[in-house]
């Protein structure tokens, strides 16, 4: 359910940054949210780990607020269970 | 005054090879062989190839040495040898940069220790491993007694290395100095870690190119052999280039993204430090990595520094970014580009980048006698050196 992916991801972010859940909006950007590129490198890295998945780098480049991020793990997670 | 190099590089094992495979333009970057990348991201690097320390060293000596350092020491004996300068018991000093230390010994004893759980380990690991190695050994072998030290600086660390012992010898601290830098990154581990960065390009690197996607890794040595001018010519030593200046900076900005307004100080420090103006520069040799940060930013700094900029090109496009070795090869290039009146170019250029607005030299090697050079260094950690080196045909 994409609320729920939604909430890890935030989650993640959280963590990665050192702030509140409740900081983070499903609308945030990762520029207001001060991520700027090493923290979005550890982010990916730590996207990676929380969903089991492979963030190749142009689709690393893409992800600049956190709806593009759930938006972007959807589709890794669907291409995850169909292989 | 340069009086001697050594070079052990991805384009040949000593000082000639490597010069002329930068003047054709021929690119070392090739699929890596010392460690399996066929799961990577990348499987490219300037590798140094058909190397063998038993051509120069005793087996006995290239056991205690890791490849890193052996490197170093097989480029100071060419430098040494070349150079015909005296340093056993004289007023001598050794500097060499270096950034990761003996990595091959250290990545095989950790699999050693966590995959296949040995308990009993190489006594050498800790000497091979320290990443003053290469000037200690330079030392013992030479018999240099004077000040020996290593300097760590990331990607900057053979500049501030080559700087230091330039100031000593100009300071007259000491009489002649051995200085440059080494490195050996190709390990399962460091490929690793430097994937996961993403900033190294599946391909060859292209810095300046509009269609830049990275740096590519290298490995390998240059040493060179510092002394005053006046020694240089009692001797009749050939005098490749003076060395001039260093100019240093820290960005105290971002831990991996360059900042322009540190390269500019760096700059405009070692053009202070050689009293040169910017107008008497007439080649750049840039840290061109050519990740799209580094490239822009250095285009604009350089522009910052010279309102009509001279001719710039990035050698790493053919031997690599060799890290703490960098600014070693790069002082390489730029010392024999100033004694040949040969610039070496940019390859790989494919398309301009309108935000890298500088004459890069594309591909092509072109001849040009100038008066004077500059060499940048721009590490991680935002911590620079700029090297800046005079031709000795400008002497009187």
């Amino acid at each position: 359910m994409k609320d729920e992916l939604t909430q890890r991801v935030i989650a993640v972010i959280a963590k990665s940054q050192g702030v509140g859940v409740e900081t983070i909006l499903p609308e945030s950007t990762f520029v207001a949210l001060n991520i700027d590129s090493l923290d979005g490198l550890r982010l990916i890295f730590a996207l990676e780990e929380e969903f089991g998945v492979d963030i190749p780098d142009d689709a690393a480049k893409m992800f600049k607020s956190v709806g593009e991020v759930v938006q972007g793990l959807e589709t890794l997670l669907e291409r995850k269970v169909v292989s | 005054m340069v009086t001697g190099i050594g070079v052990v590089s991805s384009l040949g094992l000593d000082r000639e090879v490597f010069w002329r495979g930068l003047t054709e333009g021929r690119c070392g970057i090739q699929p890596i062989e010392a460690v399996d990348c066929s799961a990577m991201k990348f499987k490219l690097g300037a590798e140094v190839k058909g190397f063998d320390p038993l051509a120069w060293l005793t087996v006995k000596e290239a056991a205690m040495m890791d490849r890193s350092t052996q490197f170093a020491v097989v480029a100071a004996m060419q430098a040494l040898a070349e150079s015909g300068a005296q340093v056993r018991g004289q007023p001598a000093a050794v500097v060499t940069g270096c950034s990761l230390g003996g990595k091959p010994t250290e990545d095989e004893a950790y699999r050693d220790l966590y995959q296949e759980k040995r308990t009993r380990f190489d006594p050498l690991i800790i000497p091979r491993t320290m990443t003053n190695a290469g000037a200690s050994w330079i030392s013992m072998r030479f018999g240099i007694t004077g000040p020996c030290y290593t300097v760590s600086t990331a990607c900057a660390s053979a500049s501030h290395a080559m700087g230091q012992a330039f100031w000593m010898v100009r300071s007259g601290l000491t009489e002649v100095a051995v200085a440059g830098g080494n490195e050996a990154p190709f390990t399962l581990g460091m490929l690793r870690a430097w994937e996961s960065m993403r900033v190294v390009s599946p391909e060859p690197c292209r810095p300046f190119s509009q269609d830049r996607r990275g740096l590519s890794l290298g490995e390998g040595a240059a040493m060179f052999v510092l002394e005053p001018l006046e020694a240089a010519r009692a001797r009749g030593a050939h005098m490749y280039a003076e060395v001039r200046g260093l100019g240093m900076s820290a960005d105290a900005g971002h831990l991996t993204m360059p900042c322009a307004e540190g390269a500019v100080r760096a700059m405009r420090a070692a053009l202070l430090d050689a009293g040169l103006a910017a107008e008497q520069i007439g080649y750049i040799n840039a840290h061109g990595t050519g990740t799209s940060a580094n490239d822009a930013t250095e285009a604009r700094a350089i522009r910052e520094v010279f309102p009509a900029p001279p001719p710039v090109s990035s050698t790493k496009s053919m031997h690599g970014h060799a890290l703490g070795a960098a600014g070693a090869l790069e002082a390489a290039a730029t010392v024999l580009a100033l004694d040949r009146g040969v610039l070496p170019p940019t390859v790989n250029f494919s398309a301009a980048d309108a935000e890298c607005d500088l004459d890069v030299i594309p591909n092509t090697a072109r001849e040009l006698r100038v008066e004077a050079a500059l060499s940048n260094s721009f590490a991680f950690g935002g911590l620079n050196a700029v090297l800046a080196f005079g031709s000795s045909a400008y002497l009187l």
